[in-house]
């Protein structure tokens, strides 16, 4: 693999790039399905392929192929020149890049059993055994459970010299209960909706997600969110389980701390961001008990944001976000990092795979833990309602106002959870709502999420990014505004 | 750029699959996609990316049992490798006794997609046509954001029962932002033809908006009457047609679950799912190479047919429509060529005719808040106008929905004639601008 990515760098060079850097990533998929007590799929994938991006003539330009041959390298590579040329008929200014270091390295993420290893019969009798679990609660009409293992392999070459081997395994699972009655359809997923939860290891995170202990109870509150009052409309205050506080801060920090949406490069889709720079250092983001990092590095957990370096070879790091509430970084790229004045990118640039482009997504973007248990903020709230397991999520195009439904809520009264309440919703100002955030619970309520579906770009790229979230209470929020019609 | 996949090269393809496959049946799918897309923003060409692929997909059915094995390595011991892939795979699982064999060969209608000239479009000319675009935002001080791309797709489904499918389509868009300093203007083409678009009226288009929506108004969220541009019209649809689809109903994930043969829409619904418009785009055959037939949806407002997969119309006992996705599959189904009947009104009639009123012209981030009522949320974007007394006054900054699709399709009031129609929330379609009244918005931003 490297010996292509090396053949293809040297003839993107030859060509007149003045930076060329190239991946070739060999990628393998396996995911695995059942619904109502029968396997709905099994299927496997491997993708092999080769990216190369050229500066050229002071523009961009990049081209991709699965055509790994001595005569499909040399035109691929001749090919982002050319494209390179074309950009350079509507350039304002020559593209410049933060500078960076020559890396020769290898790293490969911790796996302690490779998914792939594991027969696939071993894996639909668990999905199976769930399956059975969760259509034994009488009113469950639909019982789905998956499994998702992907594997990557890359090697990076530029023209700073720099050669990398990554390899890296992710592992998804989950289930959800769906229960149809009268005029009303309730879902119930575990551990998260949308797929699971999903990290950088291997197999091992299925066994630790106990599939089969959790289903009684999922199904069962599927069937009664029907009998359930719904979820109250007014200004309330709000206790968010901790998989909605990952999505939350996916959405409302996450994304508009990408400065190329600041910058504008994402204006036509993705959308900007209403974080300005004249906001970086200067803006009360939350309040004060609030702390939000990313952090790539494996030191921070095994989150789909987690990797040695990002893929325009610049180390994985560390990057305060928010510091005790106030507003003081961005996720950058070598090109943007030069842009704003900085001496170095803080590595976000990521590639969906060989036939993409990188560019700025999340890492592991991941609110720090307070103190204490969940039971024992229930126990210090007098009148709220706990939220819990997203259902919806939507926000404006600069990410400011927002809204979610989650799949279950119960009534909080005089520090305890009274009764259970069905299409909870809240919405809100991405400010004001951080800024009412007066309780995060402790390192024994944090999960390291994984998104496994961000999309972003054009032509559009799906990405894996981590949040670490505890449970934590936000003030006078408005909930019920979904239903409020 | 070179189209690479041939029926021929497909067809060879194949005969290797055979070669090496040991299963009861066996499926081929066999994609190949070469396109390219040239993006700018701030005035300038930002990315400017191209790819090729050719990939292949064996469905092995042995013993009651199937699974699906994928590679983009088209030498023998990868086709070989990918053959015994699925049918390992299919081995390892329990027998469905319900899976139905491979499909006979079938005769399918003729579609014509595909232009050679739009194929080979260069990565000059796009930047020259960019170049222009960009000039006319320079001209008012605006800022130019899009992507203008090209391509071109082709699909083969081949199965051992001697079923052969082939189709190819080339791909085209035209899409921009224009950027005010206090409001933002967007338009969008896609035609398998690139010289269909027209990025000048586009570019126009979003310039316009921008313009006329400078300084935009606060204005509190309520109940108004709304005129949707067909973009916006399609960003809503796109949410509630998979519905259409008859296992989605049978496992009661549908909003028309109980509800089929019910008049759910207003008497002014017309809709069907129709491959062959000369509008549309796409094969005319599904993921089992069934040939896609057209199906009237909704008349009158009436929910009258969905579409059927093989295995699904057996389990309702229907017939198949050619609507199915690629076995395996969760979904079964559904209606991706929409056509809906409009009338014969234009924006400005639309305008002219509202005396309290915003135009919408297009949404984002749309998510689905309650199945059933079919309650989508989202924001406007790109152009929200605030229209009185039959005008259009003055720019609104954008609102936030919380309105029931079904219930909206009560409540419209006037379209125009259909058109076919881009978003960035929906697949294409081709739909008309509406005239919908009591659209419910709950909130506001500050954009």
């Amino acid at each position: 693999m490297k010996d292509l990515a090396q053949r293809a760098l040297e003839t993107a060079v030859a060509q007149g790039a003045s930076y060329a850097d190239v991946r070739v990533l060999s990628v393998r998929q396996r995911y695995l399905s059942t619904k109502n007590g029968e396997v709905a799929q099994v299927r496997e994938s491997e993708s092999y392929g080769l990216g190369v991006r050229v500066i050229a003539g002071g523009a961009w330009g990049f081209a991709s192929t699965d055509r790994l041959t001595p005569e499909g390298l040399a035109a691929v590579a001749a090919r982002a020149v050319e494209i390179a040329q074309a950009s350079a008929l509507a350039k304002k200014s020559d593209v410049q890049l933060a500078p960076e270091e020559k890396f020769v390295d290898e790293w490969e993420a911790p796996c302690q059993i490779d998914p792939f290893s594991v027969p696939v019969s071993r894996c639909l009798d668990l999905l199976l055994k769930v399956d059975a679990e969760l259509r034994k609660v009488q009113g469950v009409t639909l019982a789905e459970c998956q499994m998702d293992f992907r594997r990557q392999e890359q090697w990076f070459v530029s023209s700073l010299g720099s050669a990398i081997r990554q390899v890296k395994t992710q592992t998804g699972a989950g289930f959800v209960a769906t229960s149809f009655a009268g005029n009303e359809i309730q879902r119930r997923s575990y551990p998260n909706s949308f797929g699971g939860q999903y990290q950088t290891k291997g197999y091992e995170l299925v066994e630790e997600l106990d599939l089969v202990g959790h289903a009684p109870q999922i199904a069962e509150e599927a069937v009664a969110l029907h009998s359930a009052p719904q979820c109250p409309a007014g200004v309330r205050d709000i206790i968010l389980g901790s998989s909605q506080v990952g999505l939350q801060i996916h959405e409302s920090i996450g994304h508009p701390i990408e400065l190329d949406r600041v910058l504008g490069t994402e204006a036509n889709f993705a959308g900007m961001s209403f974080l300005t720079l004249d906001q970086l250092g200067s803006l009360k983001y939350a309040s004060e008990i609030v702390n939000v990092v990313a952090d790539a590095t494996p030191s921070h957990g095994p989150g789909l944001g987690t990797f040695a370096y990002d893929d325009e070879g610049v180390p994985g790091q560390r990057t305060p976000i928010i510091q005790n509430g106030q507003f003081v970084g961005y996720l950058t790229s070598r090109e943007t990092a030069a842009a704003i004045g900085k001496p170095r990118s803080n590595g976000a640039m990521r590639a969906e795979g060989w036939n993409r482009i990188p560019l700025i997504r999340m890492t592991n973007v991941s609110l720090e833990p307070g103190r204490g248990t969940l039971d024992a903020l229930i126990a210090d709230t007098d009148d709220a309602i706990y939220m819990e397991t997203n259902r919806s999520w939507s926000i404006d195009d600069r990410r400011y106002n927002f809204q979610f439904g989650t799949e279950i809520g119960w009534e909080i009264k005089h520090g305890k959870k009274v009764r259970m309440v069905k299409n909870p919703s809240y919405g809100g100002i991405t400010t004001e709502f951080w800024n009412s955030c007066d309780a995060i619970c402790g390192p024994e309520e944090w999960t390291l999420w994984g998104t496994p579906n961000c999309g972003k770009g054009q032509p559009m790229q799906t990405m894996g990014t981590g949040h670490g979230a505890s449970p934590a209470r936000f003030r006078r929020v408005k909930v019920g505004v979904a239903y409020g019609s | 750029m070179t189209m690479m996949l041939t029926r021929q090269r497909a067809k060879e393809i194949f005969d290797k699959v055979i070669k090496y496959s040991t299963a009861e049946e066996t499926e081929a799918y066999i994609t190949s996609t070469a396109s390219a897309l040239t993006r700018f923003a701030n005035n300038t060409i930002h990315q400017n990316v191209a790819e090729e692929e050719t990939a292949l997909s064996v469905r092995a059915v042995v013993e009651h049992r199937t699974a699906r094995a994928s590679t983009n390595r088209l030498d023998e011991p990868s086709i070989r490798q990918t053959c015994e892939a699925a049918l390992a795979l299919a081995r390892l699982q329990p027998p469905n006794p319900d899976l139905l064999p491979l499909p006979h060969p079938q005769t399918y209608g003729s579609v014509d997609r595909y232009y050679p000239e739009t194929a080979e479009l260069t990565p000059q000319a796009r930047a020259e046509t960019v170049l222009r675009v960009l000039q006319r935002a320079e001209k008012d001080q605006l800022t130019a954001a899009g992507v203008y791309s090209s391509g071109a797709v082709a699909t083969a489904l081949f199965n051992s029962r001697g079923l052969e499918a082939f189709h190819e389509e080339t791909i085209s868009e035209f899409s921009v932002t224009m950027l005010g300093p206090t409001s933002s203007g967007w338009a969008k083409q896609t035609s398998p033809f690139h010289l269909e678009l027209n990025p000048a009226a586009l570019a126009e288009r979003a310039a316009r908006k921008a313009l006329e929506g400078g300084s935009p108004r606060d204005l509190p969220p309520d109940k108004y009457t709304v005129i949707l541009e067909p973009s916006a019209v399609l960003d809503l649809l796109g949410f509630l047609f998979f519905d259409f689809g008859g296992l989605a109903v049978h496992e009661g994930r549908s909003c028309l679950t109980g509800r089929v043969g019910e008049k759910v829409f207003g008497d002014n619904i017309f809709v069907r799912d129709d491959v062959f418009h000369p509008l549309q785009s796409g094969p005319p055959f599904d993921g089992e190479g069934m040939p896609r037939r057209r199906v009237n949806l909704v008349e009158q407002g009436v929910v009258k047919n969905l579409v059927y997969a093989r295995s699904t119309a057996k389990k309702m006992g229907k017939e198949p429509t050619g609507h199915g996705f690629p076995l395996p599959n969760e979904y079964g189904e559904a209606p991706l060529n929409i056509v809906m009947e409009g009338g014969r009104a234009t924006l400005d009639d639309m305008i002219r005719s509202t005396p309290r009123g915003l135009l919408v012209t297009r949404f984002w981030y749309i998510r689905e808040v309650d199945p059933y009522q079919k309650i989508l949320t989202g924001m406007t974007r790109d152009g929200l106008f605030w229209i009185e007394e039959g005008k259009i006054q003055h720019g609104v900054k954008n609102l936030r929905f919380n309105q029931s699709v079904i219930e909206m399709l009560r409540q419209v009031e006037m379209m125009s004639p259909p058109q076919r129609t881009a978003g960035e929330e929906s697949f294409e379609m081709v739909v008309p601008a509406m005239k919908v009244r009591e659209f419910n918005f709950s909130s506001a931003t500050k954009y």
